[in-house]
C-alpha cells in the first residue's frame, strides 16, 4: 500500500513538474508580446521624454540632420497605400472566393485556389522585385515617374488579397449547404442566393478577412520600399512617389542614432498600435462567428 | 420584363466573378512567367554553390544560401520546444475560457500581426544591442524565431485539438496520467500537424526579410561562426535589386531559387497535410 | 400589377406567354386525389459518381393528393424527391436520367427554366432550414427574388402566409426577432411558409416531422394533412403510422443489392390492408426495415 502510494505521488510529482515546464514555456511566449512593446518604449524613450511626441507631428518636416522630424508624410502614404489596396483587394477577394465556391468548375477550383495559395507563400521581396523592374517601368510608360502610390497599391493589392480571399473561402465553405440547397428550393438564382444569403451569413468571416488584410497591408515593407519611390511628401495624386513608415525604417535605421533612432522606434510603435487595433477588431468579429455558430 | 433584368444581373454576375478570376491569374502568371524566364538560363549547380563577385553582380549564392540555412535553423531550433510546449499547454491545460489561456492566446493573436519590420527593431534592439550579439545570425535567427512563434504555436496547438476527445477519455478510462497521455498518445498523433506547423513556420521565415535587414546584416562572405553576419537569399534579392546596378539577372535567379524552395516545402506541406486528412478519414 | 406576368412559362426563359399556373394559390373544388398525375417519372434512374442509387423508377403522383414515400434508409428516397425539383443538379456528379414530367413540362430537360421549376415545386427538408435572419426577411427574399411585392400587399401576403401554417398568432410580434430563436416546430412551420408563400403546385417534404418533438410533429402533420386537396404533396417518412394517418398513395422503395427501387405502389388502403409484394407486407407488418 505505502509502496503504490509513493509510486502515484511520484507520478503527480513528474506531471506537476510537466505542467509548470509547459506554464514556463507557455509564459515565455505569452511575455514575447510584452517584451516587444517594453523595447519599443525603451529605445523611443529618449525623444518621448526630451522632445514629445507632439513634435513628430508639428515638426516642419523630415529632416534627420536638422533635428526634424515630422512623420505626418509618412503616415499618410501608409495609410493611403494600406487603404487604395483594400479597396481594390476585397471586392476581388470575395469575387474569387465566390469563383472557387460556386462558378468555377471543380477543377478549375480546385487550382485557382491552388494559384492562390501559391500567391500567398511568394515573398514581399519578390513581389517588390517584380514590382521594380515590370509594374514601375509600365506606369512610368503611362504617366511619369512610375515608383508611385499607384504601384505601392497595385502590388500591396496583389499581396493582400490571397489573405483576404482564403478567409473568405474558408468562412463561405463553412456555411451549411442546407442553406444553399432550401435557397435554390425556394427557385432563388444563384446571384440572388449569393446576395441574400451567403454573404450576409458570413459577412463576419468577410470582414474577419478584410481587417486581416488591412493589418498586412499597413505592416508590409519590402515590396512598398522597392515601388514607390519613398520621396518624403504628402502625395497629391496617385503617381506621386510615396514613403511609409515600414519603408523610413528599413531605409534609416543603419545609420540612426541618438533621437533619429528614438523617432524611427517610435513609427514603431504608432504601426504596432495600428496593426493591434485592426487584428483585435478581427479576433473580436471571430470569436462572435465562433459563438453565433455553437449557438 | 422583370425575367429580362433578372437575367441580365445573373449574366452580369457571372461575367464579373469570372472576369476577377482571370484579372487575378494574369498577374500571377506574369509574376511567374517572368522569373523563369530571366531567371531559368542562368539557374546552374555552379550558381547555387559559388561565391558572389563583383557585390553580387556575377557568381553565385553559395554563402548566401549557407547563412539563410543556418538562420532558419537557428529560428526552428528556438522556436520549436517553446512552440510545441506552449500549443500543448494550451491545447491540453486550458479550456477556452480560463483566463492565463486566454491571455496567452490574446498576446499571440497580436504577436502574428506584429509586421515583421517592428519585429526587425526590436530584435536589434533587443538580440543585437542589449544582449551584444551585434549584427549576427544568431541574431537573425533568433528575431525570426520571435516572429515564427504565434504561426507555429497556432497550428501545432489545432492539430492537437483535431485529436478526438474519446482517446484522451480512454486513456483516463485506463488510469494513464494526463503526462504519459500527452506523450505515448496525442503526441504520436498530432506528429503530422506538428510538421505541417514547422514546414509554414520556416518557409515565413526563409521568405523574411525587413526583419532580417538589420538583425542579421548584410556580409556576403561565408559565415564562419553563427557570431558572424550573413546575407540571407530575400536580402541578397533587395540589394542586388536596389544598391547594385546591373544585379537584376542574379537577382532574378536568387527569387527563382528562393521561390522554388518555398514552394517545394509549402508542397511538403500540404502533401502531409493530405495525407494525414486521407489516413483520420479511414474507417476505424 | 398582375400576377399572370410573374410566372411566365417555365419551359422558356424568355418567354412571355401566359402562364400555366397564376398566383394565387391553386384552390381546388375538385375533389381530393383527382386520378390525374401531377408528376410523372418513368424509368427514373439516379446515379453518384457512376453509382447507381435508384433504378427505373416509375411513378405517378396524383393531383392533390398527399403521397408518402416509405422504405428503409439509403433506398433512395430522397434522391427522387430532390430530382423533381432538380435539386440533384447541385450534386456536382449526381446524374439523374429518364423522364420526369410535370404536367406537360419536362424536367429534366435542360432548357427548363429552373428558377421557375422551383418556384412551383416547393420543399421542406429534414431540419428546420430558416436562415440566419429575422422572421419577416425569411419570407421576403424568395417573395421579392420572384418578383412578387406588390408593394401595398407584403405585409398582407406574409401575414396570410403565416396564418396558413398557424404560426401568425405566436409570432406577430416579433417578426423582426431572428427566426432561429424560434422552436423547431415553429421553424419548420415558417419553412413551410416560405414555401407556401411562393404558391406552389406541389410540395415536396422530406422527413419534415423527424427532427422534431412530438407536440411540434403533431402539429406540422396535421398542417400537411390541411394541405390536401390544394397541393400535391410528396412526403418522405420513416413513420408508417404518420404514413397510415396522412397518406392518400404510399410508394414503398427497396434497396435491392444496394440499388434503390420502387417495390410497390397504391393507395393507402391497399398498402396497408392488402399488400401485393411480400416485402411490403413485411414492412408494414415491421418484419422488415
Amino acid at each position: 500500500m505505502t509502496l503504490f502510494s509513493n509510486i502515484i505521488l511520484s507520478h503527480s510529482k513528474i506531471d506537476f513538474l510537466f505542467l509548470w515546464s509547459l506554464r514556463a514555456l507557455a509564459l515565455s511566449a505569452g511575455g514575447l508580446l510584452l517584451l516587444v512593446i517594453v523595447f519599443l518604449f525603451h529605445e523611443s524613450w529618449p525623444y518621448l521624454t526630451q522632445i514629445g511626441l507632439a513634435n513628430v507631428f508639428t515638426d516642419h518636416g523630415w529632416f534627420p540632420t536638422e533635428q526634424s522630424y515630422q512623420l505626418t508624410p509618412m503616415i499618410s502614404g501608409t495609410i493611403l497605400a494600406a487603404c487604395g489596396s483594400i479597396f481594390l483587394a476585397a471586392p476581388l477577394g470575395i469575387l474569387s472566393a465566390l469563383f472557387c465556391h460556386f462558378y468555377a468548375p471543380p477543377f478549375l477550383s480546385y487550382w485557382y485556389r491552388r494559384m492562390i495559395e501559391l500567391l500567398a507563400g511568394i515573398p514581399s521581396v519578390v513581389f517588390g522585385f517584380w514590382g521594380l523592374v515590370v509594374l514601375v517601368p509600365v506606369i512610368a510608360a503611362w504617366h511619369p515617374p512610375g515608383p508611385s502610390l499607384l504601384a505601392g497599391i497595385l502590388i500591396l493589392t496583389l499581396m493582400i488579397l490571397p489573405t483576404i480571399m482564403l478567409i473568405a473561402h474558408a468562412s463561405i465553405r463553412q456555411l451549411p449547404t442546407i442553406y444553399i440547397q432550401s435557397a435554390t428550393a425556394l427557385g432563388l438564382s444563384q446571384w440572388a442566393t449569393i446576395w441574400h444569403i451567403v454573404l450576409p451569413t458570413s459577412r463576419i468571416g468577410l470582414l474577419t478577412g478584410i481587417f486581416l488584410g488591412l493589418a498586412r497591408a499597413l505592416g508590409e515593407t519590402m515590396a512598398i520600399l522597392m515601388v514607390c519611390g519613398n520621396v518624403v511628401q504628402h502625395p497629391s495624386h496617385i503617381f506621386d512617389p510615396i514613403r511609409t513608415l515600414t519603408a523610413n525604417i528599413a531605409l534609416e535605421m543603419a545609420y540612426a542614432v541618438d533621437h533619429h533612432r528614438s523617432v524611427l522606434f517610435i513609427s514603431g510603435l504608432l504601426l504596432m498600435g495600428l496593426v493591434i487595433a485592426f487584428v483585435s477588431l478581427a479576433e473580436i468579429l471571430r470569436y462572435k462567428t465562433t459563438y453565433a455558430l455553437t449557438q | 420584363m422583370r425575367l429580362l433584368s433578372k437575367t441580365i444581373r445573373e449574366t452580369g454576375a457571372t461575367l464579373l466573378v469570372w472576369g476577377t478570376a482571370t484579372s487575378i491569374t494574369i498577374p500571377f502568371l506574369w509574376l511567374i512567367g517572368d522569373l523563369l524566364w530571366h531567371g531559368w538560363p542562368q539557374l546552374s549547380l555552379n550558381f547555387v554553390l559559388a561565391l558572389p563577385h563583383n557585390a553580387g553582380r556575377e557568381g553565385g549564392i553559395g554563402p548566401i544560401l549557407v547563412s539563410t540555412g543556418l538562420i532558419v535553423s537557428v529560428c526552428m531550433v528556438v522556436a520549436l520546444p517553446i512552440g510545441l510546449g506552449t500549443a500543448l499547454f494550451l491545447s491540453e491545460y486550458t479550456r477556452n475560457n480560463h483566463m492565463y489561456g486566454r491571455l496567452i492566446r490574446g498576446s499571440l493573436d497580436v504577436l502574428a500581426g506584429v509586421p515583421s519590420i517592428v519585429f526587425g527593431l526590436f530584435g536589434n534592439a533587443f538580440f543585437c544591442q542589449t544582449l551584444g550579439l551585434g549584427f549576427s545570425i544568431l541574431s537573425g535567427g533568433l528575431t525570426l524565431a520571435c516572429m515564427v512563434l504565434p504561426i507555429l504555436i497556432r497550428t501545432v496547438e489545432e492539430s492537437f485539438r483535431a485529436i478526438s476527445q474519446d482517446q484522451r477519455l480512454s486513456a483516463a478510462a485506463l488510469g494513464i496520467s494526463k503526462r504519459a497521455t500527452i506523450l505515448l498518445i496525442l503526441f504520436p498523433a498530432a506528429i503530422p500537424g506538428l510538421l505541417v506547423g514547422c514546414i509554414l513556420g520556416l518557409g515565413r521565415a526563409m521568405a523574411e526579410t525587413a526583419a532580417l535587414i538589420f538583425t542579421s546584416g548584410y556580409v556576403d562572405r561565408m559565415p564562419e561562426s553563427l557570431m558572424d553576419s550573413g546575407r540571407a537569399l530575400s536580402i541578397h534579392i533587395y540589394d542586388l535589386a536596389m544598391n547594385v546596378a546591373g544585379g537584376n539577372p542574379n537577382a532574378y535567379t536568387t527569387a527563382l531559387v528562393l521561390v522554388g524552395l518555398l514552394l517545394t516545402i509549402n508542397l511538403f506541406a500540404s502533401w502531409i497535410a493530405d495525407k494525414w486528412t486521407t489516413l483520420n478519414q479511414l474507417p476505424t | 400589377m398582375d400576377y399572370a406576368e410573374s410566372t411566365p412559362d417555365i419551359r422558356q426563359a424568355q418567354d412571355h406567354s401566359p402562364a400555366i399556373q397564376s398566383w394565387p394559390p391553386y384552390q381546388s373544388t375538385q375533389l381530393c386525389c383527382e386520378p390525374t398525375a401531377h408528376i410523372r417519372a418513368k424509368n427514373l434512374s439516379i446515379a453518384y459518381h457512376k453509382h447507381s442509387v435508384l433504378q427505373n423508377v416509375d411513378l405517378e403522383i396524383n393531383k392533390g393528393c398527399i403521397t408518402a414515400l416509405v422504405g428503409p434508409s439509403g433506398c433512395g428516397k430522397t434522391s427522387f424527391l430532390m430530382s423533381i425539383n432538380r435539386l440533384t443538379d447541385l450534386i456536382p456528379t449526381c446524374r439523374v436520367s429518364g423522364q420526369l414530367h410535370m404536367n406537360e413540362v419536362d424536367i429534366l430537360a435542360p432548357t427548363t427554366n429552373l428558377l421557375l421549376l422551383r418556384r412551383q415545386i416547393g420543399m421542406i427538408f429534414q431540419k428546420p432550414t430558416v436562415f440566419p435572419f429575422t422572421i419577416k426577411k425569411n419570407l421576403e427574399i424568395p417573395l421579392r427574388e420572384h418578383g412578387i411585392h406588390p408593394k401595398t400587399s407584403l405585409a398582407s401576403t406574409i401575414e396570410t402566409a403565416l396564418q396558413q401554417v398557424g404560426l401568425w398568432d405566436e409570432v406577430k410580434d416579433r417578426l423582426n426577432h431572428p427566426a432561429q430563436a424560434l422552436s423547431g416546430g415553429q421553424q419548420q412551420r415558417l419553412c413551410l411558409a416560405r414555401a407556401l408563400v411562393l404558391a406552389p403546385q406541389i410540395l415536396l417534404l422530406d422527413e419534415p416531422c423527424s427532427a422534431l418533438d412530438p407536440i411540434s410533429s403533431g402539429v406540422v402533420e396535421d398542417l400537411i394533412v390541411s394541405l390536401r386537396g390544394q397541393y400535391s404533396v410528396v412526403i418522405v417518412t420513416h413513420n408508417l403510422a404518420q404514413a397510415r394517418r396522412i397518406s392518400d398513395h404510399v410508394a414503398l422503395f427497396w434497396s435491392v443489392d444496394g440499388v434503390g427501387q420502387l417495390i410497390e405502389t397504391g393507395s393507402a388502403q391497399h398498402m396497408f390492408e392488402s399488400p401485393q409484394h411480400e416485402l411490403t407486407a413485411a414492412y408494414i407488418s415491421g418484419a422488415r426495415g
